[in-house]
């Protein structure tokens, strides 16, 4: 394509749009309120699951192995695992691919914790008349997870272990935060899924309604000898520039309202900020920005090419 | 002497025989009625100056339609300029169409735009650099006697204007063959004839022209070659001709 071609195209395109400046109007409006509520859900649910990955991140397993009876209160029936198979084990879980982190506790360094959660700092003075450690044996594993889902398949592992005596896990928890998980998902994906669909119709009838006012032109150029392309390339180029202007405003006026929003929930509500983490407008917009901008364009393309195949029959 | 060679030569020949126009047993049915052009053969040579005529309904437009390649023959073969029209592929068409300038009764202009870009439009949408638009579009302007006037905007000008511009559009891109349908067919007596005599002066200069048209007083008194048309065949075709009153 020539250079001069390729600026005529270019002004094509925009004298398309303000030629039929109000069907252009409306597009780029439904457009950008479509990639507006994307931008809006998108940030709300990369938001969410951030404050459920978090959560995700607390959620533990603890796992308990056999001990001697007179060393264990909570004693049962079982092999009892040596110190360096219990060591063994610790790396067999770190080495699942579920589990995100792996903390072995002692006996001592468990009833030290407990002393410490139920006295505070002055446990020792308080624990005093204690002569032995009644969790003694207790040694045990915590074990985070990288995904919830996964948590039951990991404790049916865990308890089929000889050795293990106890594995303590909260099955709701991680079913609530694995389920939230998938119905954002879902619902994100059906949103998301309608929106283009409706933008890429919108997209398809201004392109029509713009042939349509030029057919006059267009019947022009094909009888003096204009190529499919040349005919073509401003409708196409109109619905990119469409997509493309109705992806930039949304992006523009979220940017906005989001660090309105942080700024305002951080001075008013600043309880919520100590345990919701928010993330920061750069990490939100670093995916929402391209993502949005090629959705709109390629709307438009999707939406002026198919509308050009089939109403523009040069 | 190759078989390609051997048949390229009989087909150069076979355009010298006959011209830079060529239907050869030519019908076109369209899918509903009788047909619209039934098994016509005529020749035009380089050069010449056509009148074609004939009622509504004869068949004039399906002719020009066709060596547009608008349309392709339901039978036989439409040759111009040496190819045979139902053997181009579709994405050849627009460069065929560059050798053909097009005039039409309701002239077809933008009429959001003025003179000098009617004009300039169609060189370039064959992708003629600027600096050569800007030197073709006047000289073509002078020649149709508009060169004062290429700022006006078309709907400020008079039919007979907004037809030279018409003609320098069809003209700028120097076609072999200008196809009018009938060019003086919205114009008053003293229009036409400056159309036609402008039409003549273009034929002077080398351009075979094919024109469509009822207009009785001007198709006798030029004297041109006429071919008339009934019900999609050629009644007559006569050198220096007339209009043949078919009632």
């Amino acid at each position: 394509m020539k250079i001069s071609t390729l600026f005529y195209t270019i002004r094509q395109g925009f004298v398309n749009i303000f030629r039929n400046k109000w069907y252009s109007l409306a597009s780029i409006a439904t457009i950008a309120a479509c990639l507006f509520l994307f931008g809006l859900f998108y940030s709300v649910v990369m938001n969410f699951r951030s404050i459920v990955m978090k959560a995700e991140e607390g959620v533990s397993v603890t796992v308990f192995f056999h001990c001697e009876k007179d060393m264990c209160e909570s004693h049962t029936e079982g092999q009892i695992p040596s110190d360096i198979r219990i060591e063994e084990i610790g790396q067999l879980i770190a080495g699942r691919t579920e589990v995100s982190d792996v903390k072995f506790t002692s006996d001592e360094e468990a009833w030290e914790n407990f002393r410490r959660e139920k006295w505070g700092e002055n446990y020792e003075a308080y624990s005093k008349g204690y002569l032995e450690n009644p969790l003694e044996g207790d040694d045990s594993y915590e074990v985070f997870l990288s995904d919830v889902s996964l948590q039951s398949a990991l404790v049916t592992w865990l308890e089929s272990m000889p050795e293990v005596r106890k594995v303590n896990h909260s099955a709701l928890t991680a079913d609530t935060l694995s389920g939230a998980n998938m119905l954002i998902a879902y619902v994100s994906i059906g949103i998301i899924v309608i929106l283009l669909a409706v933008s890429i119709f919108l997209i398809s009838n201004t392109v029509a309604i713009g042939i349509a006012v030029r057919s006059e032109e267009i019947n022009i150029m094909k009888y003096i000898g204009a190529t499919d392309f040349f005919v073509r390339s401003p409708f196409v180029l109109e619905g990119m520039l469409i997509g493309l202007m109705g992806a930039a405003l949304p992006l523009w006026l979220i940017y906005g309202i989001y660090n309105y929003a942080l700024t305002y929930i951080a001075e008013r509500f600043s309880i919520l900020t100590s345990f919701l983490n928010f993330l920061p407008v750069n990490e939100v917009f670093g995916v929402l920005m391209p993502v949005s901008l090629i959705v709109g364009v390629g709307i438009g393309f999707l939406g002026s090419i198919v509308t050009v195949r089939k109403h523009l029959h040069v | 002497m190759g078989k390609k060679e051997l048949s390229w030569r009989k087909r150069e020949q076979f355009i010298e025989d006959n011209g830079i126009i060529y239907l050869d047993n030519v019908s076109k049915v369209y899918s509903k009625g009788a047909p619209a052009i039934n098994g016509i053969t005529l020749g035009i040579g380089k050069g010449e100056f056509v009148f074609i005529v004939g009622d509504s309904g004869s068949g004039k437009s399906t002719l020009i339609r066709l060596l547009l390649r608008e349309l392709t023959a339901t039978d036989g073969s439409v040759y111009v300029m040496g190819r045979d029209l139902a053997k181009l592929k579709h994405r050849q068409v627009p460069k065929f169409r560059r050798n053909l300038g097009v005039v039409f009764q309701d002239f077809r202009l933008l009429n959001d735009r003025n003179v000098y870009e009617n004009v300039a439009f169609a060189q370039r949408i064959i992708e003629v650099p600027g600096k050569d638009i800007r030197r073709n579009v006047p000289t073509i302007l002078a020649t149709v006697g508009l060169a004062g006037k290429y700022k006006a905007k078309t709907r400020q000008l008079s039919g007979g204007e907004q037809q030279r511009v018409a003609l320098a559009r069809a003209l700028v891109n120097k076609p072999s063959i200008l196809l009018a349908d009938e060019p003086t067919g919205n114009l008053d007596p003293k229009n036409s004839w400056e159309i036609m005599t402008l039409l003549d002066e273009i034929n002077q200069s080398g351009t075979t022209v094919v024109v469509v048209t009822h207009n009785r007083e001007i198709v006798n008194a030029m004297h041109k070659r006429v071919v008339t048309m009934k019900r999609g065949i050629i009644i007559s075709d006569e050198e220096g001709g007339e209009y043949i009153d078919e009632d």
